[in-house]
């Protein structure tokens, strides 16, 4: 017996060590997980290799910024710890990462996960189990539903605004012309080709004469350019990939078509799709914008950029200043900060929650002027203002009022 | 009227680009009866090089016939290195290997030289010759995809070296018994496929731009213009290549709608197989057994 009893030994001490090891950790029944007196976790998944990690930097500054935030001494005394973790956009791997984050780890919340694809993996988990899931790095329409989905809200502005945007502009500036629209076959391509046609409202007929769509694995898209340029649209509306937008943009200017060109704000980098298409074939593109644009010496004497800046050197000097994820991070950090001042000591997922949906005129520092952070129980898109601008063939100028909001 | 000469040149064009990448899928078939789905990422990787060679401001054709030498090379050593010591395992262990060399090769571009979308150059003329329905760079793709096939079909059917090769194919045993050297023809194989990767990724980039998925679709077309012509006979896989663009881009524009062309053309491929299993041009083997 003496094994039997050197076994229980073990356990015991096993059980004893892993209770002693985990004691700093252990909560008073009913608490929130993810908060002590001491810190606030959270988690989001990032794609911080494959072929999206372009965006990595988005991530990183939010950590960044938050460890700035602690540096000062973080929110109402507590430490804001963000655990950025990898899912190379692989949404199998997200619900494993977010799963880990929540059951493991413990997270009060996540916070700025990105992209379509993995967030849609773990809409019904987090809202199942009741997690707080905000500010997604992703413009789909479906964040905003707060009826079924009350645990998930999306932070940039959705895709069928966007769309509305473009198509208005149209009616209202160039009545007699017509549109096309070229999208990839995706969630996020049809919902703007949805806000496309909403936006021509009951003109929707008059106006689209061209529609054509492309798959990820389609190597060219000159066959439906061919097409679109035989509708004879005087616009073009493309949402893809910078990849397929560059070949899109070159493509309608090489075939002779040359139609104004709109492209969705998502893909509108400059040296990301611009040069590549050529910048005399993208000179005149419109687009939106709802950030300031780091590049555009616009803003050099701004307080808001040179806070931006300033946090960039200090918190972030790996992180590339033309980069403009790195300023969506920034904004999306300080959307998130500001929720958890509300929540004050009240840390529940709930009031976590209610305070999300609670943002009232939020104006941050990089959002461009007249663009501000609105919520409500029955409102859950943060940001819906934005402006139309146009490309000069060198750099973004923005023209007209803020629209929406 | 117009608009089908549009889409029949876009379709030749297509067909020009997943031809020259079936053609590098056929020769490492016909030397080592494998169907290699790296190639795409090599000839990727190769196009990689080339663009790196002319950042640093090496001439074009200098630098692209340095970046074939260079994948062939690099072709003969992953025979040597990775494929050799599975050449007698299952199938399934050699496709294991194939992939890995996929996902390294991918991985690496992307870590070397990074995910974002660059320009690659064409080495002709910009300004259109012959109107706006093909490029000079699309003419240019052509001829070189018809200069390659000419040059691998001398090869193959005229040279001892290319008689050796596709003797190896098809029984290695006889021909060790012969005197021929088959561990060189195998690593040969690959190093002929890989530079004709190399010249089809050069020929690609310019089209549909340089990055590490650039061949992601072009590799299922390639593959499927290639056995739809004969994946053993590189007359087959050209014609194949050339029929599918085209058949693609007009079922696209006068049958169905577009999401639908791949798979409509995809199932036309397995229509024409049931019927002739070796593809439109290819030969019936015939094995003892």
């Amino acid at each position: 017996m003496t094994n039997l009893s050197r076994r229980t030994v073990l356990a015991g001490l096993a059980g004893a060590s892993a209770t002693a090891l985990a004691a700093p950790h252990v909560r008073p029944a009913g608490a929130t997980p993810g908060v002590t007196d001491t810190e606030i976790l959270l988690g989001q998944t990032m794609p911080y290799s494959g072929g999206a990690s372009g965006y990595a930097d988005w991530g990183r500054a939010e950590v960044a910024y938050f460890e700035m935030i602690n540096a000062q001494g973080g929110i109402n005394g507590r430490h804001v710890r963000l655990i950025s973790l990898d899912d190379g956009l692989s949404p199998p791997k997200t619900v494993e990462q977010t799963r880990r984050m929540v059951e493991r780890d413990g997270v009060l919340a996540l916070f700025g996960s990105f992209a379509t694809s993995p967030n849609s993996a773990i809409h019904r988990y987090v809202n199942s189990r009741g997690v707080p899931h905000l500010f997604l790095a992703s413009g789909a329409s479906k964040w905003a539903d707060p009826e079924n989905y009350p645990w998930t809200m999306g932070w940039l502005p959705d895709y069928p605004t966007e769309a509305k945007v473009y198509a208005q502009y149209i009616m209202e500036n160039d009545p007699d012309a017509t549109a096309s629209i070229f999208y990839q076959n995706d969630d996020g391509g049809r919902d703007f080709y949805e806000g496309f046609k909403a936006g021509f409202g009951d003109q929707v007929d008059r106006y689209l004469v061209g529609e054509q769509t492309f798959e990820a694995t389609d190597p060219t898209v000159d066959a439906q350019i061919a097409n679109l340029q035989q509708s004879g649209a005087n616009y073009l509306f493309i949402i893809g990939q910078p990849r397929t937008m560059a070949q899109a943009i070159r493509g309608s200017y090489d075939s002779g078509w040359r139609p104004n060109l709109m492209i969705n704000a998502g893909s509108a980098s400059v040296s990301g799709t611009l040069e590549p298409a050529g910048l005399d074939k993208a000179a005149g593109i419109m687009s939106v914008a709802f950030v300031k644009d780091p590049t555009d010496d616009t803003w050099a004497d701004d307080p808001g950029f040179l806070a931006w800046s300033a946090f960039m050197d200090e918190w972030f000097p790996k992180g590339r200043k033309s980069d403009v994820n790195t300023v969506y991070g920034y904004c999306m950090a300080q959307t998130m900060e500001q929720v958890l001042r509300q929540c004050g000591d009240d840390l529940s997922r709930e009031n976590v929650m209610a305070q999300a949906a609670n943002l009232r005129d939020l104006a941050l520092p990089m959002l461009l002027p007249g663009v501000t952070i609105n919520t409500a129980p029955d409102d859950y898109r943060p940001i819906e203002a934005m402006r139309l601008q146009r490309f000069n063939g060198a750099k973004w100028e923005l023209f007209g009022d803020t629209i929406g909001g | 009227m117009d608009l089908f000469i549009h889409q029949l040149f876009t379709g030749l064009s297509n067909g020009a680009i997943y031809a020259s990448m079936a053609l590098a899928i056929v020769m490492i078939f016909r030397t080592t009866n494998l169907k290699n789905f790296a190639q795409g990422e090599m000839a990727m990787f190769s196009a990689f090089i080339a663009w790196w060679m002319l950042g640093l401001g090496v001439p074009y054709w200098i630098a692209f016939f340095i970046t074939i030498a260079v994948s062939f090379v690099i072709g003969v050593l992953a025979e040597r290195i990775l494929i050799r010591p599975v050449m007698n395992a299952p199938l399934l262990s050699i496709l294991i290997v194939f992939f890995g060399i996929f996902v390294i090769l991918h991985s690496l571009a992307g870590w070397i030289f990074g995910y974002e979308v660059k320009v690659f150059p064409s080495p002709f003329p910009e300004e259109a010759v012959f109107g706006t329905y093909i490029t000079n760079h699309e003419l240019g793709t052509i001829a070189i995809v018809g200069a390659m096939l000419l040059a691998i079909y001398a090869f193959l059917n005229f040279t001892k070296t290319g008689l050796a090769m596709r003797g190896v194919a098809e029984n290695q045993a006889s021909c060790k018994l012969v005197g021929i050297n088959v561990n060189w023809m195998l690593g040969l194989g690959w190093g002929l496929a890989a530079a004709i990767g190399a010249v089809a990724g050069m020929l690609i980039a310019p089209v549909v731009y340089l990055d590490p998925s650039m061949m992601s679709g072009v590799l299922i077309y390639g593959f499927a213009g290639a056995i739809l012509g004969g994946i053993d006979n590189p007359w087959g896989a050209v014609v194949g290549s050339l029929i599918l663009g085209v058949v693609e881009n007009l079922l696209g524009t006068y049958v169905i709608e577009t999401e639908l062309r791949l798979s409509v053309a995809l199932v036309l491929i397995i229509a024409i197989l049931l019927i002739r299993p070796n593809g439109i041009f290819g030969r019936t083997i015939v094995s003892r057994v």
